[in-house]
């Protein structure tokens, strides 16, 4: 039979022997006997435990002071009250530490994601290794309900992929060979084989393990004051015991009995365990919470900061926006159709690199006839010149009409404009963006909601650009043309401007932002594990490239801050309106039972609620 | 300084946990923080001396709370 199981036992039979003691005629001490087998054989373990940290020296340890209540309660001839304390004792400890596994094993379950091994080919066959045996260039075979054991580049095959445990995002994502593929992950429906890029230590699931279980040492400052608050709160009720024992009985006449029974209340009550247990289990479910959604939380001291969000300062290009320049309008001139100013400008573009060019020939999207192209510059922050099928084609700035000589009126336009002429003739313009990100503006509108007095952006792009996406996304300051130590110093300058007891929280894709993350309260790195830097830098890694995600960790802090709150108020309102009605002869040790097990347990089940995220 | 992570298994109690955290910082050159909610005990100590630490934070456990043992991943 295994601890728990004994204890078990041992409570069931106090438990009816409780009950028989109420039905035991008042004389001759039986009913002190079967009370006291009742207490006995709940507590025998806690006794044994009293007697070892007694002649350990230990007076003030848990088990000591309960067996003191116990014995106390039974030399005032209160039985039943004292076989109750001992019963319910031992109930509240085996349903909190129930409830403590429970929590623990379904964070567990949420940080289920390390990969037990792999199949990598070893001399023309897959052989299965642990993960930590393969090394960076290795092919592994992935079936279909396995998990990615390592990041890598699929090589052959076609699969979706579960990337919930990494992102919390529900949808599958479908990879094909040239993409990359995150480890954690789990493929649902074919084999893929994959080129391994890094080693198991530094791959995604490794650095997720590895920050969640450090998370649980950088303690918030609420969660070290409840660790300060116990070290004094036992010694204080303790010693306020002993006091009410001895001072009003010897030195004003009153009665012994009843000022012992008064201090013994005491004793009970004098445990701090819900606020030491239900404190760190809240942080802890809230960074579970957290990561479910996608958003590695690296300590309850960065929960407890975003909850006190004030100011978000976000990076422009890639964090807000999508990073990628995309064509966004396209204006044909008379007796011209938009399709042609795309084809056109796709083909004098057919051979160069350059990202405007890139995104107008995806926009274009169909194979152009390279054979066709005679003959084509690229004239360095002008555009290209192309001869194809005869034709002279331009596609560039203003700059590039004048200078070719080209007839046609500037307009002021916002983003980046490429014009398109044909033999001398201007045919029409594309308006390239890098355009903001879906739920960039939802995002900051949700943050707003939250009270979030400020937004700001910081970025190296210009002004122009900056503004557009300032405008679409509703941010209220832009600050362009910044170089990484520029941003450093608005920084300092947007930090020195916020409201007072509030926080500063940046938001960047990583790169260069490693210094302005660790400066700001709260640094979150987006974009998953992938730069070093910024995720070593940042307290908060969001893995998918959502902006939106910034709200959803400042709700999970609310939430986690909201639930340990209430938990502190409530269990020491309950254990200090017992104190006080024990004080005053007004609480019986049934009251004080409840404000020792029964509000710890209330404050655990409280405190697993902030494991329950939903993302609204 | 070395850092090494050890588990505090059957740590059932969050009030011994604070205590175990506070009777190993009180060891010479040694940083502990004991967390409750993962069993594990992060240690921070000078190279070398990893055995004299583990044995006195078997001892320190030992004393605080029996139930528990202390394991070295």
């Amino acid at each position: 039979m295994n601890r728990r199981k004994r204890e078990m036992l041992q409570i069931g039979v106090a438990a009816v022997l409780f009950a028989a003691g109420f039905f035991v005629p008042e004389a001759g001490g039986a009913k002190a006997v079967v009370f006291g087998l009742s207490a006995l054989s709940a507590g025998t373990g806690v006794v044994y435990k009293a007697l070892k940290s007694l002649f350990g020296g230990r007076m003030l340890d848990e088990n000591f002071l309960m067996s003191a209540a116990v014995f106390g309660a039974f030399a005032l001839g209160q039985y039943s009250e004292g076989a109750a304390v001992m019963l319910f004792y031992q109930i509240g400890e085996a349903f909190q530490s129930y409830a403590v596994r429970r929590s623990r094993r379904s964070i567990a379950a949420l940080m289920n994601i390390r990969p037990e091994y792999a199949f990598v080919k070893r001399g023309g066959e897959f052989v299965r290794v642990a993960p930590e045996e393969v090394a960076a260039g290795d092919l592994i075979r992935v079936k279909a309900g396995e998990r990615v054991p390592l990041d890598g580049v699929v090589e052959k095959g076609e699969a979706s992929l579960d990337t919930s445990a990494l992102t919390g995002e529900s949808v599958p994502r479908t990879v094909r060979a040239g993409d990359g593929v995150l480890s954690g992950c789990i493929d649902l429906n074919s084999p893929l084989e994959l080129r391994v890029s890094s080693p198991y230590r530094e791959s995604t699931v490794a650095r997720i393990l590895e920050l969640t279980e450090k998370a649980a040492s950088r303690k918030a400052p609420l969660e070290n004051f409840i660790t300060r608050f116990a070290r004094v709160y036992t010694p204080l009720v303790v010693t306020a015991a002993v006091l009410l024992a001895v001072v009003p009985s010897v030195f004003f006449g009153g009665s012994f009995d009843e000022w012992l029974y008064r201090a013994l209340t005491f004793l009970v009550v004098s445990c701090p365990c819900a606020l030491v247990i239900s404190v760190p289990l809240g942080f802890f479910g809230g960074i579970g919470a957290a990561s479910r959604n996608g958003i590695l939380v690296k300590g309850s001291n960065s929960l407890e900061a975003l909850s006190r969000i004030d100011t978000a300062v976000f990076d422009k290009t890639g964090t807000l926006t999508r990073g990628k320049f995309q064509v966004v309008e396209v204006v044909s001139d008379e007796g011209v159709s938009e399709e042609d100013v795309l084809k056109t400008a796709a083909y004098a573009d057919a051979f160069s690199n350059h990202p405007v060019a890139l995104s107008i020939l995806s926009a274009y999207g169909k194979p152009i006839d390279r054979s066709l192209i005679e003959n084509q510059e690229e004239i360095g922050g002008f555009g290209v010149k192309a001869e194809v099928g005869g034709k002279k084609l331009l596609a560039g700035t203003a700059a590039l009409m004048k200078r070719e000589g080209v007839p046609f009126t500037e307009e002021p336009d916002e983003g980046t404009i490429v014009y398109v002429a044909a033999d001398g003739k201007k045919i029409g313009k594309i308006r390239i963006a890098d355009e903001p990100k879906p739920d960039a503006a939802e995002g900051i509108s949700r943050l707003r909601n939250m009270g979030v007095r400020r937004v700001v952006i910081l970025t190296g792009d210009n002004e122009s650009a900056a503004r557009a996406v300032a405008a679409a996304v509703g941010a209220d300051d832009v600050y362009a043309g910044l170089l990484p130590d520029q941003k450093v110093e608005r920084l300092e300058e947007l930090d020195a401007e916020k409201r007072k007891g509030g926080s500063l929280i940046f938001v960047g894709d990583g790169i260069n932002d490693a210094p302005v993350l660790a400066r700001s309260d709260v640094g979150v790195a987006m974009g998953g594990i992938g730069s070093d830097a910024a995720v070593e830098a940042a307290d908060a890694v969001l893995m998918t490239d959502e902006p939106s995600q910034v709200a959803d960790a400042v709700a999970i802090g609310r939430k986690t801050m909201r639930i340990v709150r209430q938990n502190i108020v409530f269990a020491l309102g309950i254990k200090g309106a017992v104190l006080l009605l024990g004080a005053l002869g007004e609480a019986t040790m049934w009251e004080a039972v409840f404000a020792d097990v029964g509000v710890s347990v209330i404050a655990v089940l409280n405190a697993m609620r902030a494991l329950s995220f939903k993302r609204k | 300084m070395t850092i090494k992570t050890l588990k505090l298994e059957d740590l059932d109690c969050a009030h011994c946990a604070a205590e175990i955290e506070t009777a190993v910082n009180k060891l010479k050159n040694v940083k502990a923080t004991v967390s409750f909610m993962t069993q594990k005990m992060t240690l921070e100590f000078e190279e070398g001396c990893f055995d004299d630490v583990l044995k006195d934070v078997k001892k320190i456990v030992g004393k605080i709370e029996p139930d528990v043992t202390v394991g070295v991943e």
